[in-house]
């Protein structure tokens, strides 16, 4: 699992590790019923308190991300959970965004834009 | 309320004419790693001699697990992990011998933990004191310091003149040392990210003094950077009421501010400025701006802003 924590940022580093790990279950890099490593372990890995991953691991079963099982350990939930899917939007909304207003900023209209997403999807192997 | 392993109360010590601790109090809960913060000369390794008994307070007490470690020193330090800022070692014994030794001082040294340890960090124990580099003599102190188990682990900038794999290395043993159930930790650092990383309770040192004490989620979440912005290009650095610090330029200024959020923005109102952005602060940029807000109080700095 990969994690990368920054402290130059100001964002809370539990914060960071939930974010972190929502989107990696987002982008499918976690898969459902897979076992998030034990708190100790992601602590000593990332160099961090371990009380900041227990509030990371408690913030994302409550956000029903994972579930934990008592003494067998924390699993990413099964698939299909909502928070995934409004995860997965909020991703690529965020590099819609980025496309549109660079889009604007070089005078190309949304009708061409959308022409050239759908050339660029079918160059694309067909799954 | 939970147990406290340390207690400093009202503790003033002196050095010929220097005042090294002016009037600290400070009590460690059990089960955290606290993280003391202060630059160099601050009075962080005085108040860690208090906490081993080496210095005797000139006034106020110092309690460790409820005795007086001046009074009771083969008691409180069997229960002490230390690792000094000056790894001062017998120079003509080889590791293991050094070891060998070392577990005769304590009743509760675990020599297959010992044992462990040397071969996680790489030290042969044939090799003489005498021709190891810095870090293999860092971790030789921070293996006798953690073989028997301390109840609390004090470490006075262990990372100090070290490379970044052995700073990991003692990274590590902190959170290993807390993981363990009940064990607290409190060790000195001018590296705020990582006392940002591995901390839960953070105090602050300045000029002999505490200036700050708290969890670090308290710390973190209290202050916040605001950027203002003038109608009017200032010449001067704006005294804003509310803020420690405060940097910039013509119009815009950027104030760091602790608590006093509702105070700030009255002042941002009448002087006819905006706030155009509020963010989250590191401990790094806390650091400073409490630094120069103590060092000149009236009269917040311009600059000093550590990104």
């Amino acid at each position: 699992m990969q994690i990368r924590i920054s402290t130059s940022d100001g964002k809370p580093i539990y914060q960071q590790i939930v974010d972190q790990i929502k989107y990696l279950v987002a982008a499918a890099r976690l898969d459902s019923g897979e076992r998030l490593p034990p708190v100790r372990h992601l602590a000593e890995q990332l160099v961090v308190n371990p009380n900041t991953v227990a509030r990371a691991y408690r913030e994302l079963e409550s956000d029903g991300v994972v579930v934990s099982r008592r003494g067998s350990g924390v699993f990413v939930s099964d698939g299909g959970s909502p928070l995934a899917k409004r995860e997965q939007k909020r991703i690529l909304n965020d590099r819609i965004d980025l496309l549109l207003a660079e889009s604007r900023q070089m005078n190309v209209d949304l009708d061409e834009i959308i022409k050239m997403v759908r050339d660029r999807n079918s160059r694309l192997p067909q799954e | 309320m939970s147990e406290t392993v340390i207690e400093i109360k009202n503790v003033t010590r002196t050095f010929g004419k220097t005042r090294a601790m002016i009037r600290v109090s400070l009590s460690v809960p059990k089960g955290s790693v606290f993280g003391l913060v202060g630059e160099n000369g601050a009075g962080k390794t005085t108040l860690i001699k208090h906490v081993l008994g080496l210095l005797k307070a000139e006034s106020g007490s110092v309690s460790v697990f409820g005795m007086n470690p001046v009074e009771e020193p083969a008691t409180v330090l069997g229960r002490i992990g230390y690792l000094s800022e000056i790894r001062d070692m017998p120079d003509w014994m080889k590791v293991g011998d050094l070891l060998k030794y070392l577990s005769g001082f304590y009743p509760d040294w675990d020599d297959g933990f010992a044992e462990e340890l040397r071969r996680t960090f790489e030290l042969d124990a044939r090799q003489k004191i005498k021709g190891l580099s810095r870090g293999q003599r860092a971790r030789v102190g921070l293996l006798t310091a953690l073989a028997h188990r301390p109840e609390l682990l004090l470490l006075d900038e262990p990372s100090s003149g070290l490379d970044p794999i052995v700073r990991r290395d003692i990274l590590a043993a902190i959170i290993r040392t807390v993981a363990d159930e009940g064990r607290t930790v409190l060790f000195s650092s001018h590296l705020l990210d990582e006392v940002e990383r591995v901390a839960d309770h953070v105090a602050m040192m300045h000029s002999g003094r505490l200036i700050m004490s708290n969890t670090l989620e308290s710390v973190l979440s209290s202050h916040r950077r605001l950027t203002l912005r003038f109608n009017e290009a200032q010449p001067d650095t704006p005294q804003l009421a509310g803020s420690l610090s405060c940097s910039g330029e013509g119009h815009e200024w950027t104030v760091i501010c602790n608590g006093q959020m509702d105070e700030l923005k009255q002042a941002v109102i009448d002087r006819d400025a905006q706030v155009v952005s509020d963010d989250s602060v590191s401990l790094d940029e806390i650091f400073v701006a409490h630094v120069n807000a103590s060092t000149n109080p009236h009269r917040p700095r311009v600059g000093g802003i550590v990104t």
